[in-house]
């Protein structure tokens, strides 16, 4: 188990390759267990050792969660006694990232499947290890944290291997905290994954499962050789952009980056072409050589769809341009990231974003405001229509003030979902009342093991991204999770509820939502509403209205008292302050129409968790 | 124009404006028997035995300022100035005399809390040359006396208005309070009622207030209940018919008067003429000048008898920030202010014209005027934002 050293131009042969991913929930101990796997092949000494090397961005510590994808290259010798490079391919925990997750997987022969031995296989565990499945990647399950006084290996061992159809004795058993198992681990992956089997005498494939702008060197990709091998200086063609470029700089990450001569069959690295424009390189593009190269690329991967839609907004509205300058600046590391500006006539100039999910969002908007410090409204989350129109037309329709007039709409259909809920038996009743008031249709109820069941339901995408998964983990206790996938577009009877106030609409308050429910959504905007607004000098009307038609009303009564009761002599400089502070306050006030409404209004209003 | 003149109304803008022209001064007398839980004023309890130093610290003050014509009117406020004893406020009033003079008719104003007002002293306050009497009254609802702190009860008010009606006070003010938690509609209407019954010359309505660093701040920051700004405003409504049926006229958010009796001193001070000021936190305005004189009695004493002027603070009133004190205080008054470049900023913004087609001020014969006067403040935020920085 010593560190080998790699001469750079020695390429190393596929059989002593081994290419593993790590598919574990949130918290289940991925990153620790990332950590040891460093330590034990001395790929970085305990003197460097950070906890948790791999999650380098803040938010990710933070929060305990992997956003990006990271990538190392550990170097072990077996027991058998020969040397072994191990590629570690980090995949994200979280569903919204299911995109990321399957470009990490491609480049892989095989995955740990790593499940806390307390909490068992969540659902978003079970996606990624049925993508993996999918993908014709070799399985090692294992659990964490066998180490704690609640783990019940026994019971998770039998649901685990009922999930990928094995043994309960196959499941390997580990302390990432403590490191029992961590050298079992590295024997199983040597001789479970299979090694690579590219061509080494083909022209070059490798694929790009992972890119980072870095602002000195351009575009950094992060690169898996499948057939041929490619040499640093090389001429390289991207094949779906046909751009051309100089491989600058090829090498592996150790976790740094270590320049090398070539990268082989098999290798996973990094490659640098001096690219500065993000969108020339696509993740899941295949990188070949410019002469004589690949004529077919390898299997691509479908651009990442956007499912969920806000409208970001600068609480001031001076901050427009610096807000485009943050967007532009993510959207080189997040390519999943969509936008476009969007004019409201309540919150003025600012964007519509689309994300892979609700948490994609949340980080988004947590990096604007932490990273770029801005200060943003967001409108409630929205997903795209898909509107057909009288005249035959289809519409996506990512905005509600985008949909067109009801007269001209043929047809609406809504984005559906395939949701997989993984829970204790004991609620399965709670979250069957919870799917069906989100107008969800089961498709199947199985047992996991003999204490937990997955539900499959079909739900709207716009019931989900409306705090399905609060209610879900309040209703449950924390216990179940979820995980979800796309499933098609099905009509349904779907309007458009505007909130008035003083009679105008105000855009950022409208909605698309089912005809059955309009009536409560429209009394619940109006009555939050009236608490959030402050009274002015005359009566202020909010409806809640679906075209020309009142569904619900409150009225804010006139402000009837705004005086000081004395002024003399004393008072005359006094009040003139006061006066002052409130005409600040009055600055933070955006105007519809004419009623003062307070920023925090609109982002008290549209917070989805009351 | 004389304000004594019987025929002339309280709000006519004729007297708000001549008011500019006139002289007077305030004298702030700060010790009370007990701090009320709702004031924020320049006030002490327990140091009476200050009384003697800081009636010649007042007096040393007088001396200090500059010459001025003879005065139209001074006002001796706190405080309770009536516990200060007639012999101090005489050698207040004669030093007033002494250093600028009083002008004949000159209006002389003391307030008074109606548990110290006797016939003696209301003699020897006559003597002295007061022409006004201003009671703390506050209320003909001992409960609601009893609520704010207050150490008299409605008989001690009724009492003490017709000793001074007795004795001769050529004008008689009673100050009410209203709004104070707990109270009702109809004890309100009562307490006004009653006010009218006794024939006073001049009202002043004031909502309770909570001032920030009161103890009464502090209980409904704690959860007592707070001022109900509706049902104050329907007290206010309230007050205003019942006193002008009675034949007072508002000529302030707050004062009611009848003809020929409302206060100049304050008059002069909502058309923004100059008034001088005397006593620790008193404030003047003098030659362009407004200044701020030391809040603590202690801190006072100390630079009056070390013959420095005893000032906090001073500031020059002029240009822009002149015409906005303009309107601050003169939109107050139901005789509004007359034109000028602040006003025809106001009418210019979209603020101001809206004010205006909601009803709240009016733009006749040349005058601005705030019709709802308990909007007065939302009026003022517009004169604010509408008019260019000063600086």
């Amino acid at each position: 188990m010593r560190r080998l050293v790699v001469p750079p131009e020695s390429v190393t042969p596929q059989a002593r390759i081994r290419n593993f991913s790590i598919i574990a929930h949130i918290d289940h101990g991925k990153s620790t267990l990332a950590d040891r796997l460093l330590e034990r092949t001395g790929a970085i000494s305990e003197r460097e050792m950070r906890d948790q090397v791999l999650d380098s961005m803040d938010l990710e510590r933070e929060r305990g969660i992997t956003i990006k994808a990271q990538t190392v290259r550990l170097d072990y010798r077996a027991a058998d006694g020969q040397d072994y490079v191990l590629n570690l391919i980090d995949t994200p925990g979280h569903v919204d990232f299911s995109y990321e997750v399957s470009r990490s997987l491609a480049a892989c022969e095989g995955a740990l499947l790593l499940v806390d031995a307390a909490q068992g296989v969540q659902a978003q565990t079970l996606a990624n290890a049925y993508l993996a499945v999918e993908g014709g990647l070799e399985i090692i399950p294992a659990l964490n944290k066998i180490d704690l006084p609640a783990a019940d290996p026994d019971r998770v061992a039998e649901e685990v291997a009922g999930v990928i159809g094995g043994e309960p004795e196959e499941v390997l058993l580990l302390s990432a905290k403590t490191g029992e198992g961590v050298d079992e681990l590295l024997e199983r992956i040597v001789s479970d994954v299979p090694p690579p089997s590219g061509n080494p005498d083909a022209p070059l494939r490798a694929l790009v499962f992972d890119s980072y702008y870095d602002s000195y060197r351009g575009v950094v990709c992060y690169i898996r050789v499948v057939d041929g091998s490619l040499a640093a200086g090389e001429r390289v063609r991207f094949m779906a952009t046909s751009e051309e470029r100089d491989a600058d700089e090829i090498g592996f990450l150790t976790p740094k980056a270590v320049p090398a001569a070539s990268l082989g069959p098999g290798e996973v690295g990094y490659l640098i072409t001096g690219e500065k424009e993000i969108d020339k390189i696509k993740v899941g593009d295949t990188v070949t050589t410019a002469r004589h190269g690949a004529t077919e690329p390898l299997p691509g991967y479908a651009e990442p769809k956007p499912m969920v839609f806000s409208g970001i907004f600068p609480t001031e509205g001076d901050d427009f341009e610096d807000l485009r300058e943050a967007l532009e600046k993510l959207s080189l590391n997040d390519a999943s990231l969509v936008w476009e500006p969007e004019t409201s006539k309540a919150l003025g100039f600012g964007f519509r974003c689309g994300f892979l999910g609700l948490l994609h969002m949340e980080i988004v908007r947590e990096r604007l405001e932490r990273e770029y410090g801005l200060d943003l409204v967001a409108t409630a989350p929205s997903v795209a229509y898909r509107v057909t129109t009288t005249d035959g037309q289809v519409l996506e329709v990512r905005s509600p003030h985008d949909l067109p007039d009801p007269a001209k709409i043929a047809e609406i259909a809504e984005p559906y979902v395939r949701a997989m809920i993984l829970a204790p038996a004991e609620y399965v009743g709670t979250i069957m009342d919870l799917a069906q008031s989100r107008r969800g249709e089961m498709a199947s109820m199985n047992y996991v093991g003999t204490e937990r069941v997955e539900l499959d339901y079909q739900l709207p995408l716009a019931e989900v991204v409306f705090d399905f998964f609060d209610q879900l983990k309040s209703r449950t206790r924390g216990y179940a999770s979820l995980d979800y996938e796309p499933s098609g577009y099905r009509p349904a009877d779907l309007v458009k509820v505007d909130v008035l106030l003083n009679g105008q609409p105000v855009d950022a308050f409208s909605s698309i939502v089912h005809r059955e429910k309009a009536h409560d959504y429209g009394r619940r905007m109006v009555e939050r509403l009236r608490e959030l607004i402050p009274r002015q000098l005359f009566d202020v009307p909010i409806q809640a209205a679906i075209g020309g038609r009142i569904i619900a009303r409150e009225t804010v009564k006139a402000r009837r008292k705004d005086v000081l009761a004395k002024c003399y002599g004393g008072d005359v400089t006094r009040k003139k302050k006061l006066l002052e502070r409130q005409k600040e306050g009055k600055r933070r006030m955006k105007m519809v129409g004419s009623v003062e409404v307070p920023q925090e209004a609109f982002v008290e209003a549209l917070r989805v968790d009351q | 124009m004389s304000i004594s003149d019987l025929t002339v109304r309280p709000d006519s803008p004729q007297l708000a404006d001549s008011a500019a022209d006139a002289a007077t001064a305030y004298v702030h007398v700060p010790f009370c028997a007990r701090v009320c839980p709702y004031c924020d004023f320049a006030v002490v309890a327990g140091r009476d035995d200050l009384m003697d130093r800081y009636a010649d610290a007042v007096v040393t003050e007088i001396g200090m300022a500059p010459p001025w014509r003879r005065l139209d009117a001074l006002y001796v406020g706190g405080g309770t100035p009536s516990r200060f004893g007639s012999g101090r406020l005489a050698r207040v009033v004669d030093a007033v005399r002494g250093r600028f003079g009083l002008a004949d008719g000159a209006e002389v104003t003391l307030e008074a809390n109606p548990e110290d007002w006797t016939p003696q002293l209301a003699t020897a306050l006559l003597a002295a040359g007061f022409t006004r009497v201003s009671f703390g009254a506050q209320s003909f609802s001992d409960a609601v006396l009893l609520s704010l702190g207050r150490r008299h009860l409605a008989p001690d008010v009724v009492a003490a208005v017709a000793v001074a009606r007795r004795e001769g006070f050529p004008s008689i003010n009673v100050d009410l309070i209203f709004g104070t938690p707990g109270e009702t509609i109809d004890s309100w209407r009562a307490t006004v009622e009653a006010a009218v019954e006794l024939d006073v010359d001049h009202v002043s309505c004031y909502a309770l207030t909570v001032e920030k660093g009161t103890p009464l701040s502090r209980a409904v920051a704690q959860g007592a209940p707070a001022p109900d700004p509706d049902l104050q405003a329907d007290q206010y409504e309230l007050a205003a018919e019942l006193l002008a049926a009675a034949g007072y006229v508002r000529y302030e958010v707050s004062n009611w008067a009848r003809p020929g009796h409302p206060c100049l001193y304050n008059l002069v001070v909502w058309a923004q003429g100059e008034y001088e000021a005397f006593g620790n936190g008193a404030h003047g305005f003098r030659r362009g000048r407004r200044f701020r004189n030391v809040r603590r009695v202690d801190a006072y004493l100390q630079k009056v008898e070390t013959g420095e002027l005893p000032r906090a603070g001073e500031e020059v009133v002029s240009g822009w920030g002149a015409e906005l004190d303009r309107l601050f205080v003169g939109l107050r008054r139901a005789a509004g202010v007359a034109d000028g470049p602040g006003v025809e900023a106001f009418l210019g913004s979209e603020d101001g014209r809206r004010l205006l087609d909601l009803g709240i001020v009016e733009h006749i014969g040349g005058r601005l005027r705030v019709v709802r006067p308990l909007l007065t403040d939302a009026v003022e935020r517009v004169v604010l934002s509408s008019t260019p920085e000063t600086r």
